[in-house]
Order: C-alpha cells, then structure tokens, then sequence
C-alpha cells in the first residue's frame, strides 16, 4: 500500500535528521514554515473535513480520522526529536556556564588569600 | 615517597562521602596535586575531599562525570599540570597503577596511558558487567579505530599536550567512548596498561546499572 511507502519513508526521514545538528536561523525558519503550514492545513480541515477521506482513499488507509493519526504519529516523533536536539543544545550551554563559574570560584579564591604564593602552579593543596 | 608535583590527579565527584576523604588521603601520600571536582554532590563531599588536602572545584549544579573530568582537567592545566591522571572517587582505582602509568609518560613511551582491567585475570567484574564492557569494547574499537582490551576505565594518565588537544562535551557516561575517539583522531601515541580494579562491595552498591549502555549508546550516536 501507499501509505505503508510514505509513513517508513516519513519516520526514516525524521530519524536522520535526529543526526544533523540544527543549524541555526535556517533551522528555525523551517520549523516556522512547518508550523505555517501546519495551521493552514488545520484550517483547511475544518473547512472542507471530507478532503481527508479523499486523500485517505488516495493512498490506500480506509477513513479520513486513519490518515489523521498517522500523519499525527510522524509529527509526534519529529517534535520528540527537535525537542531532544534543542535540550542537548541548551545543556551543552549550561554545562560550559557551570563550568566557567567552577572554575572562576576555585581560582579566584586562591588568589583572594592574603599571602598568596607567586608561582601560579604551587601546591593548590594549601587550599583549603 | 616522591610527591610528584608535575602530576595532577583529576577526581570527579558525586555523593562520595563516605569514602572520598580516604581516597584524596592514599592519593595525596603519592601525587600532592589533587584536583576533585564536585559535581554538585548534596552530601558533604566536597567539604571531606578538601580536608584531605585537595583543591576543590564545585559545580554549581549536577553536570555529569564527563563535564566534571572536562573542568577538572581545565582546571589542573591551568595550575601548570604537566601530567594528569583521571581517577574515580569511589576508590576502585589503585594509586600505584596511576603512578605507573605516569611512569609511562616520563618516560616518552606514549602521550596517553590507558589503564585496562582485562590485560590480565586479576580483576573480576561480574559475568554480566563482563559482557556488557565486552560488547562497549567491540563497538568503541570499531567506531573509534583505536583498538583498546578495556573502554570504560576510569583511570587513565595523559600528557599536558594530549589533555589540551581532549574537548569532552558528553556530560554523562559517553565520555568514555569520546574520549578514545578523539585520542584517535587527534594521531596522539597511547598505550595500554594493566590494572586492579578494586570492585569493594561499596564500588558494586554504587555501580552504574548495565541497561546505562543504552544510554551511552544513544547519546553517541545522537550526540
């Protein structure tokens, strides 16, 4: 059937793309474009409902409410994919935030200390 | 017993209080550099590991190990390390094996040391954890190139220049994997060499769950 081709074809698609890192404005402009279109095909539903059994008829799935789902499924799982891609993106951020101010911290109140040893290198242990 | 200044133990830390001041006190009667970075433990950790003389690094929030090790080394090159050992806080490593790998490293024998467990029979992980260190091994060796008999061994001794050339950016346990693949693709020399580890019963209680392989998998290929 047709709509076995499209949904695998659908999934692998957004499962590579799971790979490829976003890039930046283009990525977000696609994301918009996606949302664009996914309200104007909402509107479109509304208005005409019996298109979907149309369509549904078109690529082999019984009713219009099948095609529905299905198309919902693959919308789901690419939205869980740019979800994970954006939290490994803002936790790679944290994370280098984290650092700098571990690390800021730990040097500077090394420095702080009244008489602090000249040679940047010695003994850290002192520290305490 | 020398105390070797130009090397730096670098320990990540997360809710190890129990044993943490035991580990920096045998640590430091070898290496008197000890860098521990708390990787936001909420029990007393990191006050324990500094009154056992070592320099604390404390991350404001839970990163991860890797992230940890990646402060921990920026932070040990920073105050002048010439080498650095990667050491766990549970206290399955043995001071004298990091002291021979750095051995290694004076001795021109390779940029970075990898301790393995499986060189010899001394170390006796469970059959389960066997298979599944088994199984990271056949998996780094082949995506990474490097050939290694133990991928997942938290003790390891590198040189200043091959812990500039590490980026670690896996906060969780991929770090690992990483950072074979980058001693890979960097061309830096290593070697591997044999360790005891010490699987306490406190080590086992505290051990990563082997259904963690997924995870690892997972954020490798997704990274």
């Amino acid at each position: 059937m047709l709509i076995k081709v499209i949904l695998l074809v659908a999934i692998a698609v957004v499962v590579v793309l799971w790979l490829r890192t976003p890039g930046g404005a283009r990525h977000l402009a696609l994301r918009r474009i996606a949302v664009a279109l996914f309200a104007v095909l909402a509107v479109l539903s509304v208005l005409f409902p019996d298109t979907w059994n149309d369509a549904a008829a078109v690529v082999g799935v019984g009713r219009g409410t099948d095609l529905l789902l299905y198309g919902l499924i693959v919308v789901f799982l690419a939205s869980m994919v740019t979800t994970y891609r954006r939290f490994r993106d803002t936790e790679a951020r944290l994370t280098l935030l984290a650092r700098r101010i571990a690390i800021d911290e730990a040097l500077n109140s090394r420095k702080v200390r009244p008489v602090a040893t000249e040679d940047p290198a010695d003994d850290p242990t002192e520290e305490t | 017993m020398p105390d070797n200044p130009d090397a730096y133990l670098v320990i990540p830390l997360f809710n190890e209080g129990a044993v943490i001041g035991d580990v920096v006190a045998a640590a430091r009667r070898v290496f008197s550099r000890v860098v521990v970075v708390d990787d936001g433990s909420s029990d007393d950790s990191a006050a324990r590991a500094r009154s056992a003389g070592a320099f604390v690094v404390q991350h404001p929030v839970n990163l991860g190990q890797g992230a940890a090790l990646q402060t921990g080394i920026e932070v040990a090159l920073t105050l002048g390390a010439r080498y650095l050992v990667t050491f766990d806080a549970d206290g399955q490593h043995r001071v004298e094996d990091a002291l021979a790998m750095v051995e290694r490293l004076r001795a021109g024998e390779a940029d970075v040391v990898f301790g393995s467990r499986f060189l010899d029979a001394r170390t006796r992980p469970g059959l389960l954890k066997r298979l599944v260190l088994r199984l990271a091994v056949a998996y780094s060796n082949l995506s990474t190139g490097v050939r290694l008999t133990d991928t997942h061994n938290g003790l390891r001794a590198l040189t200043r220049e091959a812990a500039q050339a590490l980026r670690i950016r896996q906060n969780r346990m991929a770090h690992a994997s990483e950072i074979i693949e980058q001693v890979g693709a960097s061309g830096l020399r290593w070697v591997e060499h044999p360790v005891h580890i010490l699987y306490t019963e406190y080590s086992k209680a505290k051990g990563q769950s082997v259904l963690n392989a997924v995870n690892i998998l997972t954020e490798l290929i997704y990274k």
